[in-house]
């Protein structure tokens, strides 16, 4: 016959193991705290060496063709800087836990982000084409926000709140696009680090 | 006690069943990874689940390879969560 101390550990490890088996989490809160600081540097860049100051939808595309090809190679090595990093640091994280970054909860975190994502890689693409490039940073905001709303089902729930704050500028930029740098920004920059800082205190340490 | 099952008495049972739980299905792979069993270990108390058909199992090829993917089933899941009851019944039943 079992004991009590038996039952409550049997309770934890069910606890544990479901929570493991339908949640990744070992992504790393250093990871988001890089993304930012390269968001930020990027922002940066494209203010001030490639002069990207959309005023309305089109009016960024008249005076902003010059530098597009420079824009979005920023663009591109922030975006695989971040990635990058963040496999790396969770590929570390993951190995101190002794789990494998690859396994059925990453993957299935991927799938789940990719639908999102890819729908509005295709749409910047299409905008792009039509000398759209005031709305690009809006529909970034919105559909990386919608890719984590998504997946905060299968890490951390923290990161739907990140989702839907990220949602909610790129809905704000979409009107007001004068500031849509600033509020892209603010979005993969601020909200990043916070985000990161908040995972790494909470779960690191 | 009520509610308690036999099946579920091995720990390692226990931890099947709470993988199944929350996974639409899992495969054989990923079952083992989570667990951390043997082969042979993990394909013994798979069967001796299967026995009980608390869960079931779905074959297919994933490429070539041969790919096992197991879910839990209605009767599983009610057992299961009665299993989590009776369990908690016990704890609360015998604090203070």
């Amino acid at each position: 016959m079992k004991e009590e101390k038996d039952y409550i550990r049997d309770l934890a490890e069910i606890r544990s193991m479901m929570e493991r088996t339908s949640k990744f989490l070992s992504l790393s809160g250093w990871a988001g705290i890089m993304a930012g600081v390269y968001a930020l540097a990027g922002a940066y860049l494209a203010y001030t060496y490639f002069h990207f100051k959309p005023e309305d939808a089109l009016a960024a595309a008249d005076k902003g063709r010059g530098s597009l090809p420079g824009l979005v190679l920023v663009a591109l090595a922030t975006l695989v800087l971040a990635v990058g990093t963040a496999v790396f640091l969770s590929a570390g994280k993951a190995r101190k836990r002794g789990e494998k970054l690859w396994n059925a909860t990453s993957g299935r975190l991927l799938v789940h982000m990719s639908v999102p994502l890819m729908a509005g890689g295709l749409l910047i693409l299409v905008l792009m084409s039509k000398g759209l490039l005031g709305l690009v940073a809006p529909v970034t905001l919105i559909f990386y926000g919608l890719a984590l709303y998504n997946a905060g089902k299968f890490t951390y729930s923290e990161i739907r709140i990140l989702g839907l704050l990220e949602i909610c500028l790129g809905l704000v930029s979409a009107y007001f696009i004068g500031c849509s740098l600033l509020l892209w920004a603010v979005g993969f920059g601020l909200l990043h680090i916070v985000c990161g800082i908040y995972l790494h205190y909470r779960y690191e340490r | 006690m009520d509610g308690l099952h036999k099946a579920f008495e091995s720990r390692i049972r226990l931890g099947i069943m709470s993988a199944l739980a929350v996974n639409e299905t899992l495969d054989f792979n990923a079952l083992k990874e989570f667990l951390e069993l043997t082969d042979g270990n993990l394909a013994s108390h798979l069967k001796s689940l299967e026995k009980e058909t608390f869960i079931g199992m779905s074959k297919s090829f994933v490429g070539r390879k041969p790919n096992t993917s197991y879910f839990i089933t209605p009767e599983g899941k009610k057992a299961f969560e009665n299993h989590l009851k009776a369990l908690e019944q016990l704890i609360k039943a015998q604090l203070p």
